[in-house]
């Protein structure tokens, strides 16, 4: 391609781990029963006034340290005042004036192909969700469960290249969110949006130049990762092909909006008709100091993310990289993995089990961690059952099938289906001669020096056994057993 | 023998005693209410079915009083005096009116106002003009009218108020009575239908500082639901009032008492501005020691316009959740913008609309620190100013107003620019939520005029208890309008 991509993204993540909104002590769950978690806020009753949710601001503060950004001094919030039907009070409370954003500046480093990338941070702000809309013909439906959902927006400066870039930058983001405990960040259930602006300039140009900057579009209201690649795609695409034409001058700076069924950008308004938000200080929220003490505080308070987690599984466990990458990739699945280790299981082998056969099965099945019963515990007695000998590593694969979603224990798997291993060599010896007794001429051609006759036998024990021998100790006795024929 | 129009200990002591009981004092205060209704419009509802309480060794227990319409009362229409909510009945009630009902207060009527809190006359609610029962042919000023001319007229000993830039203290001048508003946070907000949030005070009208002083310990206190309240529990102003000044010091402003400064004052003007003086001298009578101030003229000339700035800005955003969707009567159109327009535009006054223009035009993004940012900085400057005042001086004593209340026909405004400041300067007792108390102090042409006093914050007790020893030099405690036309 001629033409290199400038983008850069409006990044906004609800904040779904805490009990209630950002302003208001409505529950924070807004996938309930529409119209079940709102207080008289939500819908701004007259005379209701914002309280800030000291939580949410935690979250929000350590989203702000972690990605290296500067904290303000001072936590207030700005009215964005605008009129809409899912915005009852006719302003959101946002951050949009310095020095009023949870986090300044800062850094995102992540990995898209293995080629390491990094983007500049403009800021991140704290603000409050609107209302859902739903329009089913010429009804319009709202939902004010989400008026009022703690919403983290970050904002990054175009220093993206491509979708496939923009797709791994936001599954980085989102992994940050999921392992800090901020955010469940799912976009099925609408909690990720973003706003995506895309330019184009000549490849051979100085993109550090302003003057080789292309005209800005921005794409508003993409909900999903697709979503995000596909728009991206089609603006690169919609503005080489004007260029391309001589008809660069018909890319206007304008808003955008992505349209899933027509799968390309229609549209808003132009630049000049941009809506002046009149932004000013929320009066009813005193200014809320932000300590050094409670930064550190939490500080203290984040959990282990996910490339630290990766490290310390390679490191610490001995685990591939590759494996490693797996385990790491959700937070769900980490977190049942170390689980499984502290429930006493051999590392290694928990992440094999964890990486092939529970991955596998869950995406056979179509299934996710929410849907199984399986516990770490569970999974950590069956892998120590095997290692002592209980079962075989076969018997194990098909008792996890069986524990995976019955809510069985493994105990009850292997009782029910007498699947208990025969360990005890006298009784392996003992069954051993009974199978020579019983196919003599096994021996003569072993003699002759046909040795994989023993393949045979043992098979012949496992038979015997309904495969309850220990295959190890089986071949050893038979081998052993027949030489002193 | 009549009660509602003596103070409140002598009603508590009668009820306690069983001279009287709760249910013969609602039915005088209804029947005031009603004969009050006919002659000056006071009230927007009549609640003829309150219902008595029992009197304990609350002083407030069993006793009527009167809401100013833009306090949420849960079940009771509360219409803000405008036609976008003539028709809302809020399900939750104000934590001040709260407070009070836990004390056994008896609310009997909801007060008229100028519409929203905007307006000084009393003549913009959506039921009417409200009279003063003083004499009918001159307003009331506003805008808790209502309640200022039903504590006048002997209703009840007090009803509460609101008080954005004048509107306790200027229509209790004017009707001979005291007005109150406490230090900003003092009283909840919470329920509270906002104009101006960072002016806006809850507050109380009576018609003795002792008065105000129990009633306001029933209104005040922390409340979760509003995070610019504050715990004042160690607070307690009826008990403070002891009427021991000696020492006490007290100042006015040069730019604002003195006779010269306004070269075209009518008589009213100067036989106010002499009950002020002699006023002072009975003060100094009591050992308060009394200095004149120099102010900068220009800082002072300011003022009024930043009032309006700042208030109007709020404004226009505090009243964005007025849209007829979820309550008030919704009004026709096609489409969401059409409806929310005619509601609009239908509901609100020619009044309230001009002052959401200048509050919409000074927050536009090309006019905000020209004029909005301005503003708060001659917010601050004037602030800054008065507790420059209030480190040498306990308070500020000024008159209120340019005289008695104007006539509703035919006022001159001859002398406007002249006495701008001396007609607005109580606005600065709202920049800096400073607590805020006015007395009556005689009359001019036979109806009230009112002096205020002005102290520092948190400092109530002592404000009240000067208001409460200098009341006691003049005979105006306690006093009900008699009709002089």
């Amino acid at each position: 391609m001629k033409y290199k991509a400038m983008i850069g993204l409006e990044m906004h993540c609800e904040i779904s781990e805490t009990n209630t909104k950002v302003f208001s002590s409505a529950a924070n769950n807004y996938s309930d029963t529409p119209n079940t978690s709102v207080r008289p806020v939500d819908m701004a009753f007259p005379g209701t006034l914002p309280v800030v949710n000291k939580e949410a601001v935690k979250k929000a503060l350590m989203a702000s340290i972690i990605l290296g950004c500067k904290q303000p001094e001072y936590m207030y919030f700005e009215r964005k005042n605008y009129y809409y039907p899912d915005l009852p009070k006719g302003f959101q409370l946002t951050q949009e004036t310095p020095p009023a954003p949870v986090g300044l500046g800062g850094k995102v480093e992540f990995e898209c192909d293995g080629k390491k990338k990094e983007v500049r941070i403009f800021n991140l702000h704290l603000e409050e969700d609107a209302a859902k809309s739903e329009h089913e013909g010429r009804i319009s439906k709202i939902d004010y469960n989400r008026a009022g959902v703690p919403l983290l927006e970050l904002v990054i400066y175009p220093d993206l290249n491509s979708a496939d870039e923009a797709v791994a930058f936001l599954e980085h983001m989102l992994q940050i969110y999921r392992y800090a405990g901020i955010s469940e960040a799912d976009t099925r259930k609408g909690q990720v949006r973003c706003d995506v602006n895309v330019s184009i300039m000549d490849e051979n140009l100085d993109s550090n130049n302003p003057k080789n900057w292309g005209t800005k579009v921005e794409i508003k209201n993409v909900n999903s990762l697709g979503g995000v690649r596909d728009a991206i795609n089609y603006e690169i695409e919609r503005q080489s092909e004007l260029k391309e034409q001589g008809r660069y001058e018909e890319v206007e700076q304008e808003t955008r909006r992505w349209d899933e069924d027509t799968m390309s950008t229609i549209h808003m308004r132009s630049k000049v008709d941009a809506i002046d938000y009149k932004y000013f200080v929320e009066p009813n929220i005193p200014k809320i100091k932000i300590s050094k003490e409670w930064l550190e505080e939490i500080k203290k308070d984040i959990p282990k993310l996910a490339h630290e987690r990766k490290e310390e599984y390679i490191n610490k466990y001995g685990i591939s990289n590759y494996d490693a990458t797996i385990l790491i990739k959700e937070k769900k699945v980490a977190d049942f993995y170390e689980e499984t280790i502290k429930k006493g299981a051999d590392p290694k082998s928990a992440s094999n089990w964890i990486t092939t056969n529970l991955l596998g099965h869950l995406g056979k099945l179509e299934i996710t961690m929410d849907d199984i019963t399986l516990t770490p515990t569970m999974l950590a007695d069956m892998i120590k059952m095997i290692e002592k000998g209980d079962i075989s590593s076969k018997q194990g694969k098909e008792v996890f099938q069986d524990i995976l979603t019955s809510g069985k224990t493994p105990e009850e798997v292997v009782k029910e289906k007498g699947l208990k291993q025969m360990s005890d060599s006298k009784e392996i010896v003992k069954i051993a001669n009974e199978v020579l007794d019983e196919n003599p001429n096994t021996i003569d051609q072993y003699k002759k020096g046909r040795t994989n006759v023993v393949d045979f036998l043992v098979g012949q024990i496992m038979k015997k056994t309904k495969g309850q021998a220990n295959p190890t100790i089986a071949r050893q006795t038979m081998q052993e057993e027949i030489e002193k024929r | 023998m009549t009660y509602m129009d003596k103070g409140l200990k002598e009603i508590h002591k009668a009820l306690k005693e069983g001279k009287i009981t709760s249910k013969e004092l609602i039915k005088e205060s209804l029947e005031k209410s009603h004969k009050l209704q006919e002659e000056c419009n006071a009230f927007v509802t009549i609640l003829d079915d309150a219902k008595e309480k029992e009197v304990t060794d609350d002083i407030l227990s069993g006793i009527p009083y009167g809401v100013k319409d833009n306090y949420s009362t849960k079940g009771v229409l509360s219409t803000g005096s405008s036609n976008t909510l003539k028709d809302y009945v809020p399900f939750f009630t104000a934590t001040a009116i709260e407070n009070l009902e836990k004390h056994g207060a008896i609310m009997v009527n909801k007060t008229v106002m100028d519409e929203f809190g905007m307006g000084g006359t009393g003549t913009t609610g959506h039921t009417g003009t409200v009279l003063n029962p003083w004499d009918k042919t001159r307003m009331c000023a506003g805008s808790s009218s209502g309640s200022a001319a039903a504590v006048a007229a002997g209703v009840y000993p007090y009803a509460t108020g609101s008080d954005t830039g004048d509107s306790i203290r200027k229509p209790a001048a004017y009707c001979g009575i005291v007005g109150y508003k406490p230090t900003y946070g003092m009283i909840s907000r919470y329920g509270l239908f906002p104009f101006a949030s960072s002016l806006d005070h809850c507050g109380v009208l009576t018609r003795s500082v002792e008065d105000a002083a129990i009633v306001t310990d029933g209104m005040k206190g922390l409340d979760k639901n509003d995070m610019t309240s504050w715990d004042s529990s160690n607070i307690n102003l009826y008990e403070s009032l002891n009427g021991n000044v000696k020492g006490k010091k007290l100042c006015y402003v040069k730019e604002i008492c003195d006779i010269a400064n306004y070269p075209d004052a009518d008589d009213e003007l100067k036989q106010h501005l002499k009950n002020f003086m002699d006023t002072l001298e009975k003060a100094k009578k009591l050992g308060i020691e009394i200095e004149e101030v120099s102010v900068n003229q220009t800082l002072l000339n300011a003022q009024p316009s930043v009032y309006v700035v700042i208030s109007c800005a709020e404004a226009t955003s505090n009243m964005s959740n007025l849209t007829g969707f979820i309550f008030g009567p919704r009004a026709e159109g096609d489409k969401y913008d059409i409806e929310m327009k005619n509601y609009r535009t239908k509901g609100f006054s020619p009044l309230i609309k001009r002052r959401f223009v200048i509050g919409s035009y000074v927050l536009q993004a090309q006019n905000k620190d020209r004029y909005f940012h301005n503003a708060q900085r001659v917010r601050r400057l004037l602030v800054d100013r008065w507790n420059e005042l209030f480190e040498k001086y306990d308070a500020v004593i000024l008159p209120v107003g340019t005289g008695p209340a104007k006539k509703l026909e035919g006022a001159s405004n001859i002398l406007d620019k002249q006495t701008q400041t001396l007609e607005d300067h109580l606005q600065i007792g709202n920049f800096g939520g400073f607590p805020s108390i006015t007395i009556p102090n005689g009359f001019v042409n036979d109806v009230p005029v009112g002096l205020n006093i002005t102290g520092k914050c948190y400092d109530d007790a002592n404000v009240l208890n000067i208001a409460y020893a200098i009341e006691s030099t003049m005979n105006y405690s306690g006093q009900i309008a008699k009709e002089v036309k």
